[in-house]
């Protein structure tokens, strides 16, 4: 249903895409995972017709977007990363608008319009200027924008971003029910959880280019073995060396000096020479998990930082070879 | 909460094409501009509230000190004030078009099976519309201070039709001005420094035979000019400048219709080629 090939695009000395494939089958979902200036947003722009890419071809629903551009319009919605509801106008004005500049009749339109309000929990507000909107309801309000054809394919920047749980969790929900009626959607997020979560295959893009692709569990036995992560009592100059021994790679110190975590082979018994070695150099341990690897450590064993460098709480933790 | 309703199958009447369409979409967003005038107050402000405070402020201020020979400066201001008020308000299609590439309603826009350029039509057609008040306000402004026309009605209303078809090519420039500009900030700043002199070096508030001489030329040939007094001329209202000897002054009317055709040639093809290139990254 999207087909990308080999897509480019640069802005000015900026490689946005530096040759990106992939596909998405009819009726599923694929997850576009990447940190802040991956590039996601670029092929989304492309692929709905709204950025020509410098090199590459890609076809929805079977158009080629630069050639057949119209058509594709025909058959795709979008919900940008940043809103594009019309602040001037009522939540439903905005429905009613986007409905008949696809091409419905004033009547058709309202009646849609109507619809998608009750769908996404708006009908209350319908009737207000979308000004006054919070954040979770501008979301769902440009989703019921991205609606109002039923589109076959539906493209999704960064839905979530910036909700709260909650407003989350209902955006799963109707993410869940628009795959269930057959949509095929492209949804890119930076929330590793997300795309774990809600999508059937995953790619994984850095720096313009796929660096990885599967579906959540491929992605996680590439990686293989498995996270420890030890809670120590108060921060330990030995603790550090202690483990380097015992797990592979690095071990990643937080900036508190309190949580260490490292990856490991699983075997029987980890947790307890874990404990036993710490404890021989005077360590005082609070707490020792081994568990199974998230996307979380795939995406950092893949990119070498974490997917949210600049928010999360990757971000203090800190890279230290063999210390002692 | 959230209600899971069955889509209904794919509605029909979404393959469109040719003009109909074209004008559908065009009404559309007419509609939804004009909803945007009435909504934003520095916008609406511009074409209600300045042109009643330009007319009493020029009338009552410079009315005393600015001698008109063959009437009083009330008759002769209304017309300057039309444009004036015309002039300095297209700032707002400029303004408007880069507030919407901006806030990402163009990117909704261009993702819908519509027609492209009605984005660039429908909003110099609501902002003809909004020129429109704004002259009538004006105009009735003008007549509860005393203004009277001399003419026959279809003189009267071929005078309106030259203000508003001036106003409409000079919003398919400030349409391209917006286009290319960094920021609603910076299209409104640079729009001042064009349309302000534009309206200002002209026949429109004060008659041009007092000017320095090489000013006199600038202000002869301004569009604005032949406007207002093509205006005058169709108002019967008094112009001074019919005795300056420029080309323009000797023809207004001809005048008019020419500078407006060319603004509109060189502009709405410059304007919709640059929005192009601007909504296709
Ligand atoms: N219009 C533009 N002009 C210049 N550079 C751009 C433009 N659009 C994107 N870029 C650059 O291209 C790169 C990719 O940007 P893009 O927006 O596609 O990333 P992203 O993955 O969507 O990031 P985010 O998670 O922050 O939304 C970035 O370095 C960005 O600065
Ligand atoms: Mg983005």
């Amino acid at each position: 249903m999207i087909e990308a090939d080999s897509l480019t695009k640069s802005f000015g000395a900026t490689k946005a895409l530096a040759g990106v494939s992939f596909s998405v089958p009819a009726g599923s979902i694929l997850g576009m995972l990447g940190p802040n200036g991956a590039g996601k947003t670029t092929a989304v722009r492309i692929l709905t017709t709204l950025a020509i890419p410098d090199d590459g071809q890609a076809k929805v629903a079977g158009h080629d977007v630069v050639a057949e551009a119209a058509a594709v319009r025909r058959s795709i919605g979008v919900t940008a990363q940043d809103a594009t509801i019309d602040e001037a106008l009522t939540g439903r004005q905005n429905l009613v608008m986007v409905g008949e500049l696809s091409g419905l009749k004033r009547k058709a339109a309202k009646s849609r319009a109507a619809e998608l309000l009750t769908r996404f929990d708006l009908l209350e507000a319908a009737d207000r200027v979308t000004k006054g909107y919070s954040g979770g309801m501008r979301r769902r309000l440009d989703l019921a924008a991205s609606l109002v054809t039923r589109p076959s394919v539906l493209f999704l920047d960064e839905p979530t971003t910036g909700l709260d749980p909650t407003s989350r969790l209902l955006m799963w929900q109707v993410i869940r029910g628009l795959v269930s009626e057959g949509t095929t959607i492209l949804l890119t997020t930076q929330y590793l959880e997300e795309a774990d979560e809600l999508a059937d295959r995953i790619v994984v893009i850095d720096h313009g280019t796929v660096i990885a692709e599967g579906t959540a569990a491929e992605l996680k036995r590439q990686i293989g073995g498995a996270r420890l992560s030890v809670t120590l009592a108060e921060p330990h100059p030995r603790a550090v060396a202690a483990l380097t021994g015992l797990v592979d790679g690095d071990v990643q110190v937080s900036q508190d000096g309190r949580r260490l975590q490292a990856a490991v082979r699983s075997t029987s018994g980890l947790g307890t020479t874990v404990v036993r070695a710490l404890d021989a150099n005077g360590v005082v341990v609070d707490d020792v998990e081994v568990r199974p690897p998230s996307l979380d450590d795939v995406f950092f064993s893949l990119t070498g930082h974490g997917a949210l460098d600049l928010e999360g709480e990757t971000c203090d933790l800190q890279v230290l070879e063999g210390v002692s | 909460m959230l209600t899971t309703t069955t889509l209904a199958p794919p509605s029909p009447a979404l393959t469109r094409s040719g003009a109909l369409a074209r004008l559908h979409d065009v009404v559309v967003l007419v509609r939804r501009n004009l909803i945007h005038i009435a909504r934003e107050p520095l916008q609406l402000s511009d074409v209600t509230v300045q042109p009643v405070l330009f007319t009493l402020l020029f009338v009552y201020v410079f009315g005393s000190g600015v001698p008109i020979h063959d009437g009083s400066y009330k008759d002769f201001a209304i017309a300057g004030l039309m444009l004036l008020n015309l002039t300095t308000s297209a700032m707002g299609t400029a303004v408007g078009l880069i507030s919407d590439i901006t806030t990402g309603a163009i990117d909704r826009f261009c993702t819908l099976p519509m027609w492209r350029s009605a984005v660039l039509v429908g909003r110099s057609l609501a902002d003809l519309l909004s020129s429109a008040l704004c002259i009538a306000i004006v105009a009735v402004t003008g007549l509860a201070i005393g203004w009277r026309p001399d003419a026959s009605a279809g003189s009267i209303l071929a005078g309106f039709a030259i203000a508003l078809l001036f106003s409409y090519a000079l919003s398919w420039a400030c349409a391209a001005l917006g286009v290319v500009s960094k920021g609603p900030e910076s299209a409104q700043g640079v729009g001042l420094i064009i349309l302000f002199p534009l309206a200002i070096v002209s026949n429109a508030m004060v008659p041009t035979a007092g000017m320095p001489g090489w000013l006199q030329v600038i202000a002869n040939w301004n569009p604005v000019s032949s406007v207002t007094a093509a205006v005058r001329h169709l108002f019967g209202n008094p112009n001074p400048s019919a005795t300056i000897s420029a080309w323009p002054m000797q023809h207004p009317v001809l005048a008019a219709v020419a500078w407006s055709a060319l603004i509109l040639a060189v502009f709405a093809p410059l304007a919709a080629h640059l929005f192009r290139q601007k909504t296709t990254g």
